[in-house]
């Protein structure tokens, strides 16, 4: 680091603590602005991209799930469109449900690990979920019995939570059958009315005040809340099908950082639940959209704070969703459609429980993949991440160093980064020039 | 493992071991199967100090520790050092998972040009530091216990925590997944469905989740070791390798593949798939690993 004038004040912190993730945070500011402000993800990286290269697309489901051990569904899920878009398929409706249904179970257990053991802490004022058991026991066990419901489902439909094994393209190795499924029905319900209350819980939190200008990008189906389907939209007027996305969105590489930053024709946009929310409220379930009504927060939801009430209501969702579609269920003909390997490319965006994943494969006429391309959706936040801190900071520069990085920490984790699909250690880095 | 090994990785029972959980190249997977205990968790923590877990806490007080989960595999010049200090602090070191015990599916690169990988990722590859392996924690630093699986299992895991803390060496079953379906009844998805089932050679712990959903395993938890009594030796994959060669008709290219996958740098496995590599490049850069 260069020596460093003796007005500046530099405030380090080596880690922000409950993120999936590894990085760092750089701040300069001089006379109580920010001057530069760098998210720095030092995710080691990993390379799929290019050891995809020369495998067979059957295994690219197992290959790609483990991008990410807290959403391998959401990898699983925008591969095999990719490729069944090349291969020409079209899969059953009740295999379509079923892959809505593991969503659920994914959306679920990823949310309420946020909400319960790494944001809801920040609020109440714990460095942990495991602390803040000790003075709000009921809560904590609520939220771990919520988790588990959702790993649940996925464990039912996919042989495990942390990658699951049974998702292929053209459908599944197995489906279940209806008596499996109806067996966790009593406790989806438990976890239905759980839900509601974890959205009263953290509706009454107090949330620092930021109100940056979002512009909110997610799926946008015509008839129902977004999973694997539906065109991209923005709340700036975009609506493109995922085909486009690379045409629209465009991946930069900072030299400080090995994940890669994406825009929205130049801009920072935001994905996930609070996008989500924004962008598809009338497609929510009865119950979600009245429990949010109830609570006087009105949408559209502009504080990045509030991201923790998106996901509460999202969990809510997909409790009511699984329900709806293990009512309907009818196990499908057939556990997975027969696939004719063809070449070609073929690209699909689905939500991952952080937002937009955007997939694209080519394929030649041995089924051999040839190109891979992945977008995660913490880099596509990334920038809005970086936009926000600025907006932040400076509210926060009477605080001492540790208050300020707290701060700083505080609104990261509005995000949920997956720093894994981007990793693990966030390190504050803050120069303070002339009067800050 | 001899009994001076087993002896440094008993615990005295302290009346609450200190835990560290670290992570290094890895998905994150593992250490959620900690944080998937639901109904445990509460009394994990009260059972154990857990001292430093990043991903779960913000509170991080410093070693020594007695316990260090250690998730991922070595793939760059800091974290080749920063091993060294986490086994310092260490009384003992258990690895967790496949990355951590055999360096993981990004031990692909060390087939590769790492170099051509970078490329293919990144528009500014000068800018990425990456060694050229992925390798195991025990290519570089002493470790006391290896837990196994892509991800680990959660109740292995709890099952170790328990054992250590008892004050007794743990022990998992290391016979391979065939025997499981056997013994529970699923039907034999390459028999019957003729699929490149790995079950054979692979160990135990999933609960033989694969062939129990009608697929063929594909080698999460790597390789099996030899029989439940006497001396342990590798699985036969040279005998699977030719069944899946001349029986199921894969091309020794696709034989290559079923062993270079999620556990390929495993010892038995990378043996096996070399010995199908027709480019004879396969040599893998162990010989770069700094030494342990």
């Amino acid at each position: 680091m260069p020596e460093q004038p003796r007005d500046e004040r530099t405030i380090k912190v080596d880690m922000i603590a409950r993120v999936e993730g590894e990085g760092a945070l750089r701040v300069t500011v001089k006379d109580g602005t920010v001057l530069d402000c760098e998210l720095r993800i030092f995710e080691p990286p990993r390379f799929f991209e290019a050891f995809l290269q020369g495998r067979h697309y059957q295994e690219v489901p197992d290959l790609v799930a483990r991008i990410c051990g807290i959403c391998p569904v959401a990898y699983q899920m925008s591969a095999v469109h990719a490729l069944e878009q090349i291969f020409g398929i079209r899969v059953s409706e009740p295999l379509r449900e079923l892959r809505r249904l593991l969503y659920c179970g994914e959306w679920i257990e990823s949310h309420a690990l946020h909400v319960y053991l790494l944001q809801a802490p920040d609020f109440l004022g714990y460095d942990s979920g495991i602390a803040m058991a000790k003075d709000h026991g009921p809560a904590v066990a609520r939220g771990l019995r919520i988790k588990k419901a959702g790993n649940a489902l996925m464990t039912l439909l996919g042989g495990r939570s942390v990658h699951p094994v049974s998702v292929q393209v053209g459908g599944f190795s197995r489906v279940p059958t209806r008596p499996e499924l109806l067996g966790l029905r009593d406790e989806l319900c438990w976890a239905r009315d759980a839900a509601a209350d974890t959205i009263r819980w953290v509706a009454g939190f107090d949330v620092p005040d930021l109100q940056p200008g979002y512009t909110c990008v997610a799926l946008h189906p015509s008839d129902e809340y977004p999973m694997n389907e539906g065109p991209i939209v923005s709340s700036s007027g975009v609506e493109l099908p995922a085909t486009e996305f690379e045409r629209h969105f465009s991946e930069t590489q900072a030299p400080y950082s090995t994940a890669l930053q994406c825009t929205l024709h130049g801009e920072t946009y935001l994905v996930g639940p609070l996008a989500r929310v924004n962008l598809n409220a009338r497609h929510l379930s009865p119950l979600a959209a009245q429990v949010l009504s109830d609570t006087g927060i009105s949408l559209p939801l502009r504080n990045p704070f509030h991201g923790i009430l998106a996901r509460g209501v999202e969990i809510l969702y997909a409790f009511e969703e699984a329900l709806r579609l293990i009512d309907r269920y009818e196990p499908p003909p057939m556990a997975a459609e027969p696939v004719t390997v063809r070449p070609g490319t073929g690209m699909a965006c689905t939500e991952a429980p952080r937002g937009i994943l955007y997939h694209r494969f080519t394929v030649d006429a041995d089924g051999l993949i040839r190109e891979a391309k992945i977008v995660p959706p913490t880099s596509q936040n990334q920038g809005r991440i970086e936009q926000d801190l600025r907006l932040f900071m400076p509210g926060l520069l009477h605080l001492p160093d540790d208050g300020v990085a707290r701060g700083c920490e505080r609104v990261i984790r509005c995000y949920d980064p997956c720093i894994s699909c981007a990793t693990h250690f966030l390190r504050l880095d803050l120069r303070r020039e002339g009067r800050a | 493992m001899s009994d001076r090994q087993e002896n440094r990785s008993r615990l005295e029972p302290a009346v609450r071991p200190k835990l560290g959980v670290f992570k290094f190249a890895s998905c994150d997977g593992c250490q959620l199967s900690l944080l998937n205990l639901e109904d445990e968790l509460l009394a994990l923590g009260e059972t154990l100090d857990i001292a430093y877990f990043p991903e779960a806490s913000s509170s991080m007080r410093e070693g020594p520790y007695d316990i260090a989960l250690v998730e991922g595999s070595v793939t760059t010049p800091e974290d080749a050092h920063r091993i060294l200090a986490v086994r310092e602090q260490a009384r003992v070191l258990i690895t967790i998972g496949a990355c951590a015990t055999a360096g993981g599916i990004q031990a692909l690169r060390n087939w590769a040009d790492v170099e051509a990988f970078k490329q293919t990722v990144y528009p500014s590859p000068q800018y990425v530091q990456s060694l050229s392996t992925s390798t195991p924690i025990s290519e570089h630093v002493r470790v006391d216990f290896e837990l196994p699986g892509c991800p680990i299992d959660k109740t292995q895991l709890l099952q170790v925590i328990g054992d250590l803390t008892a004050g007794v060496h743990p022990r998992l079953p290391t016979h391979s997944v065939c025997l499981d379906c056997k013994r529970r009844g699923i039907v034999c998805v390459m028999v019957a469905k003729g699929l490149a089932c790995l079950g054979p050679a692979t160990r135990t712990g999933c609960g033989a989740i694969c062939p129990s959903l009608g697929r063929d395993c594909y080698g999460c938890f790597g390789p099996a070791e030899g029989a439940v009594h006497g001396p342990t030796v590798p699985p036969n994959t040279t005998s699977l390798a030719k069944q899946f060669h001349h029986e199921l008709h894969l091309i020794p290219a696709e034989v290559l593949r079923r062993f270079r996958g999620i556990n390929g740098y495993a010892r038995p496995f990378h043996d096996e798939s070399r010995a199908w590599d027709p480019a004879e490049r396969s040599e893998c850069r162990r010989d770069e690993a700094p030494d342990a």
